[in-house]
């Protein structure tokens, strides 16, 4: 199962997650985020609220009811703009899961499903653990920051990746945590205010 | 010496002669890709295909461009297409992935576009603009136009490049501006024919042409084909 993994963590996994920087691009825009320390901020906020919040979910998702945890996670998204989002990022999953794992059990998923919902039904259909599914899950929440940021502040890219590794042992650490059956929640009221800020704008380069 | 031989040989492809074997049948709207560098003239060819196929064909446009809501006025003004047969789609500064390796919020987007309009005849899927590597993905469209255009240089087409190699009709674009900026069309004639073997290209200038002729006759016979 870990060449299943590895392939589903991939960020070149094609499920819509290149266009998202989940309220990064404001805070760059803002001038909050300028550089690698600050992009460390936010990442380890981020895992340790939507990173763990994911992977709770996930793990949950695959044998846990589909509709309630949908509306579990719409209650712990305060951010309008975010649920979009984690609703698009669902859709365009579902989109690449339905053709790869024709045989799952799609229909029991809500419409238009948060991601970690879909994620967790992918990683079941994929045939991994929980242990697995809740590292694929905070590995696709660090990256795709992590990518964001890259691209929004033209970082050094072997120095992102190097924050990447050091933050290795928190990702461990935070699926670990995720797979003991607590719905977790955590909220970053900052990451909130500003997708909603971004959702505002004329002109953007990120959906979120 | 056979007579054959002593025909004149035909090397200029007609636009509308396509190589390909004709399209299956769809059971959805011919969606077309339109690629090409910055400034080549993307936009300007979807307003002029927009224009052309007015109260002829039933439209939608995806564009993964920065898109204004000056864009969609302008589009609006010009009394070529109603916004809400417009989608923007955002590609997070990745204009390649979003049409070729992630092709995922184009698809929802042209899926929106035909679950809110009911059944399209044509989707045009406009590329941010880029650079001569961009290429769709045959998941998102069923055939692809590239754009480029005269200002840009006239060693363009010999640089070749997956858009002008290969896509389906490759579309250079203001003619018009070729004494000013002392490029020659017989070089990109050339070249392009060198480039694209049986593939056709078309010479357009679109500040004189607003409906893109040679364009939307070769869209217009694919529609048809489709259908």
């Amino acid at each position: 199962m870990t060449a299943a993994l590895l392939l589903l963590a991939d960020g070149r996994f094609p499920a819509g997650g290149h266009a998202h920087s989940h309220g990064l691009e404001a805070m760059v825009a803002s001038g909050r985020v300028r550089d690698l320390d600050a992009v460390e901020r936010v990442l380890i906020g981020r895992l340790r609220t939507a990173g763990l919040m994911t992977a709770a979910f996930a793990v949950a998702a695959r044998d846990g009811d589909p509709d309630r945890l949908d509306a579990e996670l719409d209650a712990r998204t305060a951010s309008p703009a975010l649920r979009t989002a984690s609703r698009r990022q669902g859709r365009a999953l579902l989109r690449a899961a339905r053709v790869i794992w024709p045989d799952a059990p799609w229909v029991r998923l809500p419409a238009q499903p948060h991601q970690p919902i879909v994620l967790g039904f992918a990683a079941a259909a994929a045939g991994l653990t929980d242990d697995r599914t809740a590292l694929a899950a905070v590995h696709g929440v660090a990256t795709a920051t992590a990518s964001a940021a890259l691209r929004l502040l033209g970082l050094d890219p072997f120095a992102v990746q190097a924050l990447l590794i050091r933050l290795a042992p928190e990702l461990d650490a935070l699926a670990a945590e995720a797979v003991k059956g607590d719905l977790a929640r955590g909220a970053a009221p900052l990451t909130d205010l500003s997708a909603e800020l971004h959702a505002t704008w004329e002109v953007r380069l990120f959906a979120s | 010496m056979p007579a054959e031989i002593l025909e004149p040989v035909h090397t200029h492809p007609h636009p509308t002669s396509d190589p390909h074997p004709p399209l299956p049948r769809l059971d959805r709207a011919l969606r077309v890709g339109i690629g090409g560098p910055v400034g080549s003239g993307k936009t300007a060819l979807v307003a002029a295909l927009c224009r052309a196929f007015a109260g002829e064909l039933r439209l939608g446009v995806v564009t993964n461009d920065i898109y204004t809501t000056e864009d969609a006025d302008f589009l609006r003004r010009a009394g070529v297409l109603d916004p809400e047969r417009i989608r923007a789609v955002e590609t997070g500064c990745c204009p390649h992935t979003a049409i070729r390796d992630d092709i995922s919020a184009n698809l929802d987007a042209v899926d929106d576009l035909e679950e809110e309009l009911g059944r399209l005849d044509l989707v045009l899927v406009e590329s941010g603009g880029d650079n001569l590597t961009a290429t769709f993905s045959k998941g998102l469209v069923d055939v692809q136009i590239f754009v480029v255009d005269v200002a840009g240089g006239d060693k363009v087409p010999r640089k070749g490049g997956p858009g002008v190699t290969a896509a389906d009709l490759l579309v250079i674009n203001k003619t018009d501006l070729a004494p000013l900026v002392g490029a020659s069309l017989e070089v990109m004639d050339r070249d392009a024919r060198a480039r694209r073997g049986d593939l056709p290209t078309v010479f357009l200038s679109l500040a004189e042409d607003k409906h893109a002729k040679p364009v939307a006759d070769w869209v217009r016979h694919l529609v048809d084909h489709a259908r």
